[in-house]
């Protein structure tokens, strides 16, 4: 039998590969479950054990956990980025990815498939930390619509982190190496307004560092639709370094795959 | 040169080179031809550029000089059209340890083109094929090194090639899935007029599976041709003998040099003599010996084989591939699958 054979579209084969992609996810749990549970276990802990931050005259919130909201979604961008990341390199390591480059599939299939996958991991998670958040009684300043926005605003960012999770990857084509920048995401975290806001941090090298650091813009952007209400220059701020960290991670991708692709 | 190439041919290979970084010449310079139909056999040992040559081939790795034409079109200018006229099997079986045998074909036949209501019928036809429809179901994860390397197969075929690309497929397989495959390759060539180009450093496997072989070590193609014919270059047996001392290695080549030439044995402390008069006079050796007084450890009488080619041509053995191979695990005429007659 001769089985009739056109080159795919191009929304077909990122749905093929999306669709391998979000499988792999659903079906390793550590994939799916501990990047939900360690951010909000952390928030639980942060939020009873910092709630008396709320007392320092000029903290912006009465709540803790109101204020703290933001950090569970930077953390589970950070486990996307780095577990899509990994199973890119895996599939470099495997030989996947030349079987993969032996049909028809585009450069560009590849990864919007691959990234397909974070997008799901993204709003996965992002919903559920803002139902656990609403269950423990945060209130969204920005109401129903600030809702839908945080929403927006935490996808965006995840996949911004999935770019940058995806680059490496295809850069230096080992899980190790996707593994060794963890630590560095999470100094980056530790080290901006994730935790205090920035008027409020003493030391002035941290105070200096956060300022410079992008991922406090991004906190700050998605804390200010639960404790400030609309607005528009820390949206603007976060939607545009996301949108800029995205294009920009996209294009260094797109080359480390062609280099990483020498098909012909 | 290219001027001669010819198109009919589905592979045509002239003065091809890759180079990697540091001036590695992997593979330096081949020329060769396949016809279509043919199963190519490509021997040698490891490192040899077995496997550089099958990524140049099929489009993987560009040619750092030369050119190659497969099916017709050129690797370095038409990769798209070469790979939708080959399939590949490459050494080391990649697949997706949480996705299903059946899923890997509804991945591989979506990105290949294959309709959706195709899909699922060229896929289940494949696998049963295979021999893994019972295991269709079951993540890869759990598959044995045999069964990975018949998906992979079957992978390989989903699109109906016309040339095929196997790269070392039965390296570490048992005797029974090593022979399943061959079958299923030979009857490939013979029914389906699939062109074969297989990789192997198996000497036992390029001799009974392969029309010709071409023989690569250091990059270089340094014998090819149907293997009867390779063999009969070196066609008299040799006799090997080791002394029970190293040092009686002079007084043993002494006494055998009567009945004809001294050749390499590839290993030290042995002797090896091309027999002038075949093994006719292996009793007055056993004799010549013992007149001379010399004991040996072992004596052994070596019909020639794609070994003694290689010895020949580089003065080397090709190592690994005996040791690897479980001995004579069926008469080779018996293991020998059945082909067409050309």
């Amino acid at each position: 039998m001769t089985a009739a054979v056109a080159s795919p579209s191009l929304p077909a084969q990122v749905g093929l590969i999306a669709g391998r992609s979000v499988r792999r996810i659903v079906r390793q749990p550590a994939q799916l479950v501990f990047p939900i549970a360690f951010p909000l276990s952390l928030l639980a802990v942060n939020a009873s054990g910092l709630d008396a931050a709320t007392k320092l005259p000029g903290f912006p919130s009465a709540s803790y956990l109101d204020f703290a909201l933001a950090i569970p979604f930077m953390q589970g961008a950070l486990f996307a980025a780095l577990n899509g990341g990994q199973d890119l390199a895996r599939d470099i390591e495997s030989g996947f990815l030349d079987r993969l480059s032996l049909t028809p599939m585009s450069g560009a299939a590849l990864l919007a498939g691959q990234l397909g996958g974070a997008l799901f991991m993204g709003v996965v998670s992002a919903v559920i930390y803002l139902a656990v958040g609403l269950a423990f009684g945060v209130g969204i300043a920005a109401g129903a619509a600030g809702a839908l926005v945080l929403l927006a605003l935490a996808i965006t960012i995840s996949f911004a982190f999935a770019c940058f999770g995806t680059f490496v990857a295809l850069r230096a084509g080992t899980g190790e190496a996707v593994q060794g920048f963890f630590p560095l995401f999470f100094v980056l975290l530790f080290l901006s307004s994730a935790f205090f806001p920035r008027d409020l941090i003493e030391q002035d090298w941290f105070r200096t560092v956060a300022t410079y650091n992008p991922v406090s813009y991004m906190v700050e952007g998605v804390r200010s639709l639960v404790i400030a209400g609309w607005d528009a220059p820390a949206l603007l701020q976060a939607f545009g370094l996301s949108a800029v960290a995205i294009v920009g991670f996209l294009a260094l991708s797109s080359r480390a795959l062609r280099t990483r692709l020498q098909r012909t | 040169m290219l001027a001669t190439m010819q198109p009919e041919r589905a592979i045509d290979v002239a003065g091809l080179v890759r180079e990697f970084k540091g001036g590695v010449r992997a593979v330096d310079g081949i020329d060769l031809h396949v016809a279509a139909g043919e199963i190519y056999g490509f021997l040698g040992p490891n490192g040899a550029g077995k496997s550089t040559t099958v990524k140049v081939l099929t489009t993987l790795l560009p040619p750092t000089a030369g050119r190659a034409l497969v099916a017709g079109h050129d690797v370095a200018r038409a990769g798209a059209k070469v790979r939708a006229s080959i399939g590949v099997a490459l050494q080391d079986v990649a697949l997706d340890p949480m996705l299903t045998g059946r899923e890997h074909m509804r991945l591989q036949a979506g990105l290949h083109g294959i309709p959706r209501s195709q899909r699922a019928t060229r896929g289940d036809e494949l696998l049963e094929r295979v021999g893994l429809s019972d295991a269709a179901d079951r993540k890869s994860s759990t598959y044995s090194g045999g069964m990975r390397r018949r998906l992979d197969l079957a992978l390989a075929l989903l699109h109906s090639p016309r040339i095929l690309f196997l790269d070392e497929p039965t390296t570490g397989l048992d005797v029974q899935s090593r022979t399943a495959l061959w079958d299923e390759v030979a009857r490939l060539a013979r029914d389906e007029g699939t062109t074969v180009f297989l990789t192997t450093q198996y000497l036992e496997e390029a001799d009974v599976l392969a029309d010709r072989v071409g023989i690569i070590d250091r990059g270089t193609i340094v014998a090819e041709g149907p293997p009867a014919t390779l063999k009969a270059q070196v066609s008299r047996p040799t006799v090997e003998v080791v002394p029970r001392d190293v040092a009686g290695c002079a007084a043993v080549a002494e006494a055998l040099a009567p009945f004809g030439e001294k050749v390499s044995s590839g290993r030290a402390g042995s002797v090896a003599v091309r027999l002038d008069d075949g093994a006719d006079r292996l009793a007055d050796i056993v004799r010549a010996l013992d007149a001379a007084g010399i004991p040996f450890a072992n004596l052994a009488l070596h019909e020639p084989t794609l070994d003694d080619v290689f010895l020949a041509k580089t003065g080397r053995s090709l190592e690994g591939s005996a040791e690897e191979v479980p001995e004579d695990p069926a008469p080779r005429d018996a293991a020998r699958p059945e082909r067409a007659a050309a």
